[in-house]
């Protein structure tokens, strides 16, 4: 493929913010077809990726590598403490960047309900984008780290900004949670890069699991790494206790946002342990794997528990993404091909249903404004067919099979009854729990006696049906033909499998 | 001295400092025999050409061999060319903001003053750099000093302005005197005020006792330079003199004479104490032992500036316990002694001179049209001067070292020094990377002001002094291209300083 392919992809969406730095900004809907045809370019450049990766073509003709940064001579050092800008994908950061892309796209057709400053938030939002993909395609951990925490300034203004009541608190405790996390990762990427002079993802994971003699850093020091990433990470996806940021992002920031926060943010802490944690320490995460599944039943339990008690959907939302998160960290543990394809699966599946059930609460909270569950009774009276979508997101959200939900859940939950089955029948209990409090709050939503009057509400109209119908669609083909998905996904399963022994 | 030992001296690698000190004197006499009604401005502008003069010609100076003069006290290697680089752009940056200074009282009285104050403390800071012995280094401190105590109570009839002076003076004595007091030990062990000669000596030392006052000579002299870059022990003053000096003179003492104590410390500690050896000779020197030491001044001081920090309502002196934290993570760099101390160190100060004296030169321009200097005057910047708001964004994302900017890079750099030494200093990054953490609520509370806050009134309207302006320009640039390619400058600094290979030579 040609030149510059990733750096273009990853990139794009800056046109968008030079063409808005030159329209005026009271123009609300120039500023908001601008911001949305900058999502497009890289939408159209990762789906050809995937579709020509399909067809058979290899991944490789897409890196890129660059000089950046020197420290010290380099007569001296030679390749050795040289930080190179280096793209390129594999099937599963593949997949991840396409996902991206969509749910970018989309965010920004669920944009509309912004009601003030266009041109500031669709300015964040597309340097967010830059962000998200380059995390992804980022080969070397400092350039990812980079794109990591260009992530997190654009989404702190987006949350503290265009939020609701509590916008600002939120905004605060999403920056001191994910700086502190953030902080823990850049010290283990820094004493890597330290110790062995490199930050390339590839040449870490050949000298760090080479070494097993422990040249280049004793088992207890690696162990440190992997607890310390496993910290940082969890932050992010969260893991419990660290979740109660991602809690108060989920209700006080704008819909459109948080379907990217659900969306691809979180799952950002998912791919950082699965590629990093798993690819760069087998060995120590095998030692780990038992606390890991654990950890992931209690987020599936802890999750499910608290969600079945709000009254508040968002907050029903937020809870069930914790306790979804619950179910990578189990497929994780598993450590079989079953349970990583599983937690995969899972974390694109929950991508695409946290987005679409949080476009269709910024669809009713635009038209009755409010989210509380009780408030809200009636709706199919109303509204039937956004109470049908939501009905067939919660039928997703948990796991009826011809959905993309199933799939995950069934894999990841196969992987962990291989290895630990008493846990893997604890955690059965979550899933029961998942049925109960998604049906609970659907059906308080939907049927029941009209709380309100619906005179007048308008029911789904003109773009509202392309991000609900393009979320179904995929979590559908998803559902009944995971073979989308599994086969990008075979050789990248297999270099993981390879590190980890299986 | 006859005239043919004065003549046969290369007085050609002087000629930045003579620059500055002829600028210097044709200001005062211009001062002196202008009409009282030309406007004193226009002495601002003929030092800034002083200084880009100087830079000028500093810059033809570089790639040479290492050269002394005047018996070994002045000196000109790589490492003085390089850091002199940072005190005159520095400089002119300051000399820029102090142009488009206007305090509400005026001043008109000492303007011209004001002008060839700055000069008269950047030739000390610039005799510092290049001192191959203690008299001239301490000569050169004490000019940087005095003069940056006059131009701390330069506004006589504003009373914040005199406190600031008198703080500043008896902190900045004590701090010397203890200083002073250090050298004398080292002086009297060896015989000689010459620095290289010092170092030739004390690697011969090997009586204990003789070891354990040079060692009590380390911990006096580093204290009492600790005054000069705002770090503890030596804080306490940094508050108090940057809120009530005037903007101009903050910023110059944030960066500048900062730079200058950095040189200093790492000229005096490098040379002598780097060469003692604690246990006869060719042991384990002197500065590896007390290492602990200065990590621990570096851990306090990281903490101390970024935890108060969190409380200040006024701007100034919210970046008084800013400059402080960043001091401490320079001082991480000393501490950590790798091979990429003066590359690290180099680019760190250089990063922080341009994203502090950009955040400055607005800092000056918001107090100066409200009349305060609460934060909350930040508000609704956003609103009013979108273009204004964003620049101050980079800026203190900068300082926060968020990446894609200068800061962020110098920070990699700080963590690199200290993680690749053996045995890695885990404990000293770990508190910095917290400490910047905590430095995120302070940091983002201005931003919280200018982006989410209304503001208070909306008539104000900016007009943005050219010189202003340039400054905010030039640093945002610098700050933005430093970020994203680095290599600009690192390149820069491998190919023009042979590694500063002959620092010791």
């Amino acid at each position: 493929m040609n030149f510059a392919y990733l750096s273009i992809l990853v990139f794009s969406p800056l046109l968008g913010i030079i063409a808005l730095l030159f329209v005026p900004k009271a123009k609300e809907s120039v500023i908001k077809t601008v911001g949305f045809l900058a999502t497009l370019p890289a939408l159209v450049l990762s789906l050809m990726a995937f579709f020509q990766y399909r067809s058979g073509s290899s991944l490789d003709q897409l890196d890129e590598m660059v000089n950046w940064i020197q420290f010290g001579d380099p007569n001296r050092l030679g390749e050795l403490f040289s930080i190179k800008y280096e793209l390129g994908v594999d099937g599963f950061s593949l997949i991840m960047l396409v996902l991206t892309a969509i749910l970018s796209t989309l965010a920004a057709i669920a944009s509309m309900y912004i009601k003030k400053e266009w041109k500031g938030y669709f300015m964040l939002f597309l340097l967010l984008e830059v962000g998200m993909l380059g995390v992804f395609a980022a080969e070397n951990l400092i350039l990812f780290f980079i794109f990591f925490e260009i992530t997190l300034i654009p989404t702190f203004f987006l949350i503290g900004k265009w939020g609701y009541f509590e916008k600002e608190k939120a905004a605060f405790s999403f920056l001191i949670y994910n700086g502190l996390g953030s902080a823990v990762l850049l010290i283990v990427i820094m004493v890597l890069f330290a110790r062995t002079g490199t930050s390339n993802i590839e040449a870490l994971t050949y000298i760090l699991t080479s070494d097993t003699d422990h040249l280049v850093m004793s088992a207890g020091g690696k162990m440190g790494l992997l607890i310390a990433m496993l910290i940082a990470f969890g932050v992010k996806l969260p893991i419990f206790p660290l979740h109660s940021w991602m809690v108060r992002v989920h209700v006080q920031a704008s819909p459109s946002v948080v379907m990217l926060h659900a969306g691809i943010l979180l799952k950002i802490g998912a791919y950082g342990i699965i590629r990093f944690g798993m690819g760069i320490f087998p060995e120590q995460f095998q030692e780990l794997a038992v606390l890991i599944a654990v950890l992931g039943v209690v987020n599936l339990l802890y999750g499910a528990f608290l969600a079945l008690v709000q009254t508040d959907f968002k907050m029903v939302l937020a809870y069930s993404s914790i306790s979804h998160m619950g179910i990578v960290l189990i497929g994780l543990g598993a450590l079989n091909e079953a349970g990583i394809q599983g937690a995969i699966f899972q974390v694109v599946s929950h991508g695409l249903i946290a987005a679409l059930l949080f476009f269709l609460v910024g669809v009713f909270y635009e038209r009755l404004q409010t989210s509380n569950i009780p408030n809200l009774g009636g709706l199919a009276k109303g509204m039937p067919i956004t109470a049908g979508f939501l009905l067939a997101g919660a039928m997703a959200s948990l796991g009826m099979p011809g959905m993309s939900g199933f799939v995950s859940e069934f894999m990841a939950f196969l992987g962990l009854f291989k290895e630990m089955p008493v846990l893997a029948a604890v955690g059965a209990l979550g899933i029961i729990l998942t049925a109960v409090y998604l049906l609970r709050a659907v059906l308080g939503i939907t049927y029941g006696k009209a709380h309100r009057e619906f005179a007048g509400i308008t029911d789904l109209r003109g773009a509202e049906w392309v991000p609900a119908i393009v979320l179904i669609g995929i979590i559908v083909l998803i559902g009944v033909y995971p073979n989308v998905l599994t086969e990008p996904l075979t050789s990248a399963l297999e270099t993981i499998m390879l590190g980890i022994g299986g | 001295m006859d005239l043919e030992t004065l003549l046969s001296f290369k007085w050609s690698i002087m000629t930045p400092e003579f620059i500055i000190l002829g600028v210097i004197t044709l200001l005062s006499l211009l001062d002196l025999f202008m009409a009282k009604s030309v406007n004193r401005k226009l002495l601002g502008w003929l030092g800034l050409a002083g200084i880009l003069g100087a830079l000028v010609a500093l810059l033809t100076l570089m790639g040479n061999s290492p050269e002394a003069i005047l018996y070994d006290t002045f000196r000109l290697d790589s490492f003085a060319i390089a850091f002199k680089l940072l005190l005159l752009i520095g400089s002119a940056l300051v000399f820029l903001i102090a142009i488009s200074y206007e305090p509400k009282e005026g001043l008109t009285e000492y303007r011209g003053e004001f002008y060839y104050l700055f000069l008269a403390a950047l030739l000390g800071a610039m005799m510092m750099s290049s001192s191959g012995d203690l008299i001239t280094l301490f000569i050169g401190l004490e000019l940087l000093s005095i003069s940056s105590y006059i131009l701390a109570g330069i506004r006589k009839k504003h009373s914040g302005s005199n406190e600031s002076a008198m703080k500043y003076v008896v902190n900045g004595g004590i701090s010397t005197s203890i200083t002073i007091f250090g050298m004398s030990y080292v002086y009297g062990l060896t015989g000689t005020t010459n620095l290289l000669d010092m170092a030739r000596h004390v690697i011969t030392l090997a009586d204990s006792q003789h070891i354990y006052l040079l060692g009590l000579a380390f911990f006096m002299i580093f204290v009492g330079l600790s005054f000069k870059v705002a770090t503890a022990p030596f804080h306490m003053w940094a508050p108090d003199v940057y809120q009530g000096a005037p903007t101009p003179v903050t910023a110059f003492l944030s960066v500048v004479s900062k730079t200058a104590g950095f040189i200093l410390i790492v000229r005096i500690l490098m040379v002598i104490f780097y060469n003692i050896p604690t246990e006869g000779p060719g042991s384990m020197p002197l500065l590896i032992k007390v290492q602990d030491y200065i990590a621990f001044l570096a851990a306090a001081t990281m903490i101390i500036g970024n935890v108060v920090a969190l409380r200040q309502k006024n701007i100034k002196r919210l970046f008084a316990y800013s400059s402080i934290a960043q001091a401490g993570y320079l001082l991480v760099v000393v501490a950590s002694m790798s091979a990429f101390l003066f590359d690290t160190l180099w680019f760190y100060l250089g990063a922080y001179l341009f994203m502090n004296l950009g955040a400055f030169a607005i800092i000056q321009l918001i107090t100066q049209k409200t009349g305060s200097e609460d934060i909350a005057e930040f508000a609704g910047l956003y609103r009013k001067a979108p273009i204004l708001a964003i620049a101050m964004a980079v800026f203190i994302l900068s300082l926060a070292g968020i990446p894609g900017t200068a800061g962020f890079i110098g920070k990699l750099n700080i963590f690199m020094g200290a993680l690749v030494v053996e045995p890695a200093h885990y404990v000293l990054v770990s508190i910095m990377i917290a400490t910047t953490v905590v430095s995120y609520f302070y940091y983002f509370g201005v931003m919280v002001q200018m982006f989410f806050r209304p503001a208070a009134n909306d008539e104000v309207k900016f007009k943005l002094p050219a010189g202003l302006g340039v400054v905010i320009g030039v640093c945002v640039f610098a700050t933005i291209l430093f970020g994203v390619a680095p290599n600009v400058a690192l390149d820069f600094l491998q190919g023009n300083f042979n590694q500063f290979s002959d620092f010791f030579q």
